[in-house]
């Protein structure tokens, strides 16, 4: 083999090995899951999906604890949300949560350790109401998170701050005569690197939009959506299929991504998270701002918020799809409403704090059999 | 000879330098002297002009830059004028349409007014170009064959960008200028419409695309492995068959019953691919304004198949009482 050879093989080696260098190790797994040949196939690397199930055990935690025991709140002061558990149920959800949120700094990283009914540090005023948040999903949202339900652990993984919470993003606004970068067109990873909109959960999780622009009739009745919006709904269809790291076809039909009565049944479930998720950022989050300190808030000052990978993580059932509650059911346990308060909600937090939790439970029975019905038989 | 039968050209096809035919008097003249290139004879002819540029070709190159230029500084400015950001992100910075709000208006300049005079100007470029392409044939006695071929690119060009958003009465209907952004825009433009799959025009489309490209490798292919016949002296053998075409034509009767001729493969080519953006932009120009989704097109005239259901057919939530 001479020069000229040696350079020719090295080159056309480098050349390949450039082309394939975004590629993906072959083997995956495909699954067939629609008809023949329309595409519907889930594809897995199980090399990926391993070290994600490696990643995503949940912790041991202590059994579920019973017996007789005073309520919380008449023992301790200032129990204003967590009023239905007794002393025991209170001591274990605390303990756990202590381990799930602060585990270094524990207890103290919300109370005061000279007086832990003060309300002093504002971590333990967020932590009152992401009890109340969490409640509310596993309550009131079973047509995304079912029985498996959601614990403080989910999002926060053993961390005061979860891993994977967004901001609103600024970009580059148009400044004098130049017109900045419309929001989109940055080499952004939530959107997979595409140009698509980066911040497409200001969109659909935050404010109420609706991820729709798909016309419902074959020639033109007057639906209006551009194709900005069609971007908008594209990149956030991208952020969930990057959180849960499935294909399009994991909800959708390949032929139609509109079409419901072909689509699977994941759509639907789905389609009950961008609202809850909606939901929890505009009724637990954004009231939340002023509680956190400057050095907590986003560059536009806003508060920290969730998407479809605070949860997630890369996995299409969150924490392997293993249900915690079993060891915590103080986090989903649905309170008898109370009786109508007497005194004025607004001068009085717990009464106000009651009333909501009521409210909770009674629209939850609504949307759970709006769910039952959207499922059909079998469908879950 | 020997050398020059494979499949890149080993043999420099070099002469003296040579001015081209002669021109008419009065017209307008050549510019500069012809030189010979080595490393442009490695893929075609060595010799570099003589040019000519003319008050087209001028006028062009001038609305080309300006173009070009708008494009650029505002890609520019939305990294904050950072050099480095400007070439790392170039291939995702773009140059967006003005917002549905502003119609057919004329919108702020950092709004989508960059964006339209961006437009305007590459058009006048383009258009300029193909009188100078049309002119320049004239003036040489040729056919006008290239010129329309690459009007029929122009028309898929004026479609996107003018006359279909003209036509849905707003310029955001409109594609971005830049290099990601507008094949993401093309995306989004499919999910919109309910999926151009199923279009019949943008299936014509790919099939003349497609197409195009089958018929250029046998035509190449036919040609190279001719060559040591004196295949690619095509020109003369339009009208004087020799042993080479003898050769293809038997070639191709032996491996699909049937030739076409040296000359009538040049139509073929032409056709296929005139017709690859003409019946696209037929397509796109249908979007939106006439079809609203595809899809449901297809299946209202039969052209999409139903498929036995694999899973429990589920219900719109959105469609239900108590849904969030």
């Amino acid at each position: 083999m001479n020069c000229n050879s040696i350079l020719r093989v090295t080159t056309l080696a480098a050349i390949t090995v450039a082309l394939l260098a975004g590629c993906e190790r072959p083997p995956v797994d495909e699954k067939q899951t629609g008809y023949r040949g329309t595409g519907m196939v889930q594809i897995d690397n199980p090399r990926t999906k391993a070290a994600l199930q490696a990643r995503n055990v949940p912790p041991a935690t202590t059994p579920a604890v019973a017996g007789d025991a005073p309520l919380a709140k008449d023992v301790y002061q200032n129990v204003q949300v967590l009023t239905d558990l007794n002393v025991n149920e209170f001591i274990h959800q605390m303990t756990a949560q202590a381990n799930w949120i602060a585990p270094k700094e524990q207890c103290v990283y919300c109370h005061n350790p000279e007086n832990f009914a003060s309300d002093e540090k504002y971590t333990k005023v967020v932590a009152r109401r992401m009890i109340q948040m969490t409640r509310d999903i596993n309550i009131n949202y079973k047509q995304h998170v079912a029985d498996t339900g959601v614990t403080c652990y989910t999002c926060h993984r053993g961390k005061a701050i979860p891993d994977y919470v967004w901001f609103v993003n600024p970009g580059t606004p148009a400044k004098g005569l130049t017109p900045g970068d419309s929001g989109q067109n940055r080499p952004a990873r939530n959107v997979n690197l595409t140009s698509l909109p980066y911040d497409p959960y200001s969109v659909y999780l935050l404010n109420d939009n609706v991820a729709r622009v798909i016309g419902n009739t074959a020639l033109p009745t007057g639906n209006t959506a551009d194709i900005k919006q069609a971007e908008d709904v594209y990149a956030m269809m991208v952020h969930t299929s990057q959180a849960l790291g499935v294909n399009c076809t994991y909800c959708h039909n390949s032929r139609s991504f509109k079409e419901w009565p072909s689509s699977n049944p994941q759509r639907v479930v789905a389609w009950y998270s961008i609202r809850m998720t909606k939901n929890m950022n505009q009724q637990y989050m954004v009231p939340l701002t002023e509680a956190f300190p400057d050095n907590r808030l986003g560059p536009t000052g806003d508060v920290a918020k969730i998407n479809c990978t605070t949860c997630h993580q890369g996995q299409p059932k969150p924490l392997n799809g293993v249900s915690m509650l079993p060891n915590h059911p103080e986090l989903a346990r649905i309170k008898p409403p109370p009786p109508p308060p007497v005194v004025d909600p607004a001068a009085d937090p717990a009464a106000a704090a009651a009333a909501a939790e009521a409210d909770i439970a009674a629209a939850g029975a609504a949307r759970d059999a709006a769910a039952a019905a959207a499922m059909g038989t079998g469908g879950a | 000879m020997a050398e020059y039968q494979n499949l890149f050209t080993r043999v420099q096809v070099s002469a003296p330098v040579y001015p081209g035919v002669p021109l008419p008097s009065g017209m307008y003249q050549r510019q500069g002297k012809a030189s010979l290139n080595y490393w442009l004879g490695l893929i075609g002819d060595t010799q570099v002009g003589p040019f000519y540029l003319g008050w087209l070709g001028l006028a062009s190159l001038l609305c080309g830059f300006i173009a070009i230029e708008i494009i650029g500084l505002n890609m520019w400015a939305s990294v904050n004028w950072d050099p480095i950001q400007f070439v790392r992100q170039l291939p995702w910075l773009a140059l967006e349409p003005p917002a549905a709000k502003y119609g057919l208006g004329i919108p702020p300049l950092q709004e989508g007014g960059w964006w339209l005079m961006a437009g305007f100007f590459l058009t006048a470029s383009i258009l300029l170009w193909w009188l100078r392409m049309y002119r320049r044939a004239r003036a040489l006695g040729l056919g006008t064959h290239t010129a329309w071929a690459f009007a029929a690119a122009i028309w898929l060009y004026l479609v996107l960008g003018f006359i279909r958003p003209v036509l849905m009465g707003s310029w955001a209907e409109a594609v971005p200028f830049g290099i990601f952004p507008h094949l993401d825009w093309t995306a989004a433009f499919s999910i919109r419409y309910g999926n151009l799959f199923y279009n019949p025009f943008h299936a014509l489309s790919i099939a003349f695309l497609y197409g195009s490209v089958l018929l250029f490798a046998m035509h190449a292919g036919t040609v190279l492995s001719t060559t040591r016949f004196g295949g690619d002296r095509e020109v003369e053998q339009y009208m004087d068959r020799g042993t080479a075409v003898e050769r293809m034509a038997l070639f191709w009767r032996w491996t699909m019953g049937f030739n076409a001729t040296i000359e009538s493969i040049h139509r073929w080519a032409w056709w296929f691919a005139v017709l690859c953006p003409l019946v696209g932009g037929i397509g796109i120009l249908l979007t939106g304004t006439v079809v609203d989704n595809w899809y449901l097109w297809a299946v209202q005239h039969g052209v999409a198949p139903a498929y036995p259901p694999t899973v429990p057919a589920v219900v719109d939530p959105a469609t239900l009482t108590g849904a969030p």
